[in-house]
């Protein structure tokens, strides 16, 4: 029976709410299988390709926690490399001052940097919208100046990261790389899980406004700080994780805005508030600096007018794009009212 | 003593970087995150009319109107699409002018840190007692940056245009019913400010030396100082302004690394202590 | 006969998909002082929004003396003429009462209308002058609205609620204006809540329901039935 009459006599139609799209479901299946392919790569890939994997995963993780809070948080920050630095020296501390196993301290560093965010959100949260944005660049410019002037840790020329002298390239290679593939699809199944959940649809509500979301009881406070901490959790991850692939940190190189312009970039350029966007955009992002990167400033100034096209005639991106004009999703977070 | 008087002087020419952002957020709330580039653009571009043989004082009031152009083209073609409720397109567009910017700089005059020749007047000073001498360009900067602040609070309260700003910023669909243009409202104010950008360039050139790579941080401080001095005021962001280029001036006293460390520790201070600043004006 | 010096055909309004007119005919000819009627959200501020340009409508579905003006930029539209007293008052909070009735100059349109002239007709804005326009009560302000709209000595005004929100005496006191106002010809369009008012004001009335037009007529000869009827749409 598709419909009732209830006591008023007005009909009532049963509906369903739905959430996979068309495409959904063979594009998972076909995601998994490349992930069991992906770990088998040490076996039978080159050393550079692993490399290279570890370093896009950092930037794609770091992407993805910037959209989180960007695009579903409605917090824009240019300052989330504070975070990653933070993430990428706690790791080199723990490794090399009290003898943690980098590999396991990554994880430590992202921790940590989970932490540190809670009381600069105090400082942060003072501020709105583009003000916001650039009082989390003088945060980060302060992590910058500050371990430039630790001398244990290197001060403004940094340090290495001397802990994982002993171990056997090869196998240093391997384990970062799958530490990175696991992080990788770890942070998706994470953000994906998040949104699909009660609180992601809180989110999505705060989003898109914040003060009816607050007079539906929903604590927005609270979960902007939750995006917030766990955005700065992410960037700890990807931070931790580069340092261990890079071996030498420096504040510049931690602490460089460039991370989160390199985000923006990727972000934008997929889509923003989607989760595909990131991964499309990382993929873009890495193809491009494949085959551009030797022309330095052009490349970089490339990249700068095509963000900007990109915001201005394609405000979804162009995984949006792709998703209005044929509706594909292949992380479906959206909910739709089906009447049966 | 002396450096609390450095520091007011460096804080003059803060003010200057500090005011034509400002406007531009008092009148549209748009974040200019490629702001010091900007400035940076502006002392390039005195530093070019200066090699192509204009002497310095002329390149400097030539500069005006060029960045008057520049402002007013910006605002018009590209940053008026990016205005409305959502921050991040004005962010990620300004943002990706910013490395244009710096990577056009690069390319043309190579990231060597040049300045613009006054032909001694940057090395002038006056001594004002025995142990204390000024220089005289900081001075030119304060009284610069005084009348710049003085003249833009005058324009603001007794001018027609700065009727219009006040009126597109309050309620920009009744300003247009009123039977203003918006999007030419905002460019009016977007070029006026860069001819604030431009002259803060020139005289950072003539100051110290600039490099392509220099807007970011110029940015933090024109940001500093807005915040520090509440927004809305004119005369808040100069005071803003002061402040800053004095607490830096203690902290480069105490030790050269920690002066800008130390500007950053009081602004995020007074963000904790007084969000609002210190001489916000309220708006209706 | 005279064209009409404002009329639409077949007007339609969107907010995005949403459709909030579905077809207005409407007509107002020079010195006349036309009332809309109808319940909330039945599309009488749109319609308004829409004759000044502020809501977007076809070309050929608003003329101005015989001039197609459906989508013009409000700026233009309000130098051609036709002012508006906006919904809430809406004065600016950054000015002061005397600079929120300079604004009404910006279109620079000659006509009897001052700021001496104004300052007469509502002597309490002449004391208050200096102050922001949104420290005043109610009342005044709706005052400072008015007069930033004639200001700018428009053929046709424009009123939109001009009672909401205001105690009875004080919704008195700001229509006891309204015959200096159309003294000189003025074509006066008022969008009320308040239906006697509307009816005793006005010579013809409209009442909008649900984004159409219910009812039209002469005010004096609708019946309560007629308009109650309209109005509700039962």
């Amino acid at each position: 029976m598709t419909s009732m009459n209830n006591s008023y006599g007005q009909t009532k139609r049963a509906y369903a709410v739905v959430r996979n799209t068309r495409v959904s479901m063979p594009l998972l299946l076909i995601g998994i299988a490349l992930v069991i392919l992906a770990i088998t790569l040490p076996w039978w890939g080159e050393s550079s390709w692993m490399r290279e994997f570890v370093e896009i995963s950092c930037y794609f993780i770091f992407a993805m926690m910037w959209n989180l809070m960007a695009g579903y948080g409605g917090m824009v920050s240019i300052g989330q490399q504070a975070f990653f630095g933070f993430g990428g020296y706690t790791m080199l501390v723990l490794g090399n001052f009290l003898g943690v196993n980098p590999f396991v301290a990554v994880l430590f560093g992202a921790i940590a940097a989970g932490v540190v965010s809670l009381p600069i959100s105090k400082i942060a949260f003072r501020l709105q919208g583009g003000y916001f944005a650039i009082g989390t660049w003088v945060i980060s410019e302060v992590f910058r100046l500050t371990f430039a002037n630790i001398s244990s840790v290197g001060g403004g020329s940094g340090t290495s990261l001397t802990a994982l002298r002993g171990i056997e390239k090869a196998t240093r290679e391997s384990v970062t790389y799958w530490i990175a593939l696991a992080c990788v699809v770890g942070s998706i199944v994470l953000v994906y899980g998040f949104l699909r959940s009660k609180q992601g649809l809180a989110l999505l509500a705060i989003r898109d406004n914040e003060i009816a979301a607050k007079s539906q009881g929903i604590a927005v406070g609270r979960m902007k700080l939750a995006v917030y901490a766990v955005s700065a959790f992410g960037a700890g991850l990807a931070g931790a994780l580069y340092f261990v692939g890079n071996l030498r940190i420096s504040p510049d190189a931690a602490f460089s805005v460039n991370w989160t312009a390199f985000a923006i970039f990727m972000v934008v350029i997929g889509g923003i508030g989607r989760i595909e966007g990131p991964l499309v955009g990382a993929l873009i992002f890495w193809a491009l600096s494949k085959f551009f990167s030797d022309y330095g400033t052009w490349y970089l100034l490339g990249l700068g007018l095509l963000a900007i096209v990109v915001t201005i005639y394609f405000k979804q991106g162009l995984w949006g794009y792709v998703q209005e004009r044929w509706g594909w999703t292949l992380f479906p977070t959206m909910r739709k009212l089906q009447i049966l | 003593m002396e450096t609390i008087l450095q520091g007011l002087l460096l804080g003059g020419l803060y003010a200057l970087f500090a005011l034509g952002q400002s406007l531009i957020f008092g009148v549209m709330r748009l974040t200019n995150t490629a702001h010091g580039d900007f400035i940076i653009l502006g002392s390039f571009i005195t530093l070019t009319l200066t090699a192509l043989g204009i002497a310095p004082w002329y390149a400097v009031l030539a500069t005006l109107p060029i960045n008057w152009l520049i402002g007013y083209m910006l605002q018009r073609y590209v940053l008026n699409g990016t205005l409305g409720k959502d921050p991040l397109p004005s962010l990620v567009v300004t943002f990706g002018l910013s490395i244009v910017v710096q990577n056009l700089l690069l390319e043309v005059f190579s990231a060597d840190p040049r300045s613009i020749d006054t032909e001694g007047f940057n090395t002038m000073s006056w001594a004002l007692t025995g142990d204390i001498s000024v220089g005289v360009l900081p001075v030119l900067i304060l009284i610069l940056a005084l009348s710049s602040t003085a003249g833009l609070q005058w324009l603001f309260n007794h001018t027609s245009m700065g009727r219009s700003f006040r009126a597109v910023s309050d309620d920009r669909e009744i300003a247009e019913l009123m039977g203003l243009n918006a999007r030419r409202v905002y460019a009016q104010a977007t070029a006026l400010a860069f001819v604030l950008v431009g002259l803060a360039g020139a005289l950072q050139g003539m100051r110290t030396t600039v490099a392509p790579a220099d807007g970011p941080m110029l940015l933090l401080f024109a940001f500093e100082a807005v915040i520090i001095g509440g927004m809305g005021s004119f005369w808040g962001t100069l005071a803003g302004a002061m402040l800053l280029g004095v607490t830096q001036q203690i902290g480069f006293r105490l030790d050269p690394g920690w002066g800008i460390w130390a500007g950053h520790l009081m602004f995020l201070a007074i963000l904790v202590l007084r969000p609002q600043g210190l001489f916000p004006k309220t708006r209706g | 006969m005279a064209t009409p010096v404002l009329q639409t055909n077949g007007l339609k309004a969107f907010y995005g998909d949403a459709q909030a007119l579905f077809g207005i005919d409407f007509e107002l000819n020079a010195g006349e002082l036309v009332a809309i009627i109808g319940a909330n959200g039945a599309g009488k501020s749109t319609f308004l929004k829409c004759l000044t340009g502020l809501v977007k409508s076809e070309k050929e579905s608003i003329s101005w003396n015989g001039q197609h003006i459906g989508g013009m930029h409000p700026g233009e539209i309000v130098r051609l003429g036709l002012a508006m007293v906006p919904e809430g008052r809406r004065l600016f909070p950054s000015l002061s009462v005397e600079e929120n009735l300079l604004m009404g100059m910006v279109p620079q349109r000659k006509g009897p209308w001052n700021i001496e002239r104004l300052y007469r007709m509502f002597p309490i804005l002449k004391e208050k002058k200096n102050l922001p326009g949104t420290s005043l009560s109610g009342g005044q302000q709706q005052m400072v609205a008015i007069g930033r709209a004639l200001m700018s000595n428009p053929e046709v005004l424009l009123c939109d609620e001009l009672s909401l929100g205001l105690a009875p005496i004080v919704i008195r006191e700001i229509y006891n204006a309204m015959p200096e106002i159309t003294a000189e010809g003025m074509t006066v369009v008022i969008v009320e809540q308040d239906v006697g008012m509307a009816r005793n004001v006005s010579q013809r009335l409209y009442c909008f329901q649900e984004g159409l037009v219910s009812l039209k007529g002469e005010s004096s000869e609708l019946t309560r039935e007629q308009i109650s009827q309209a109005y509700f749409g039962v």
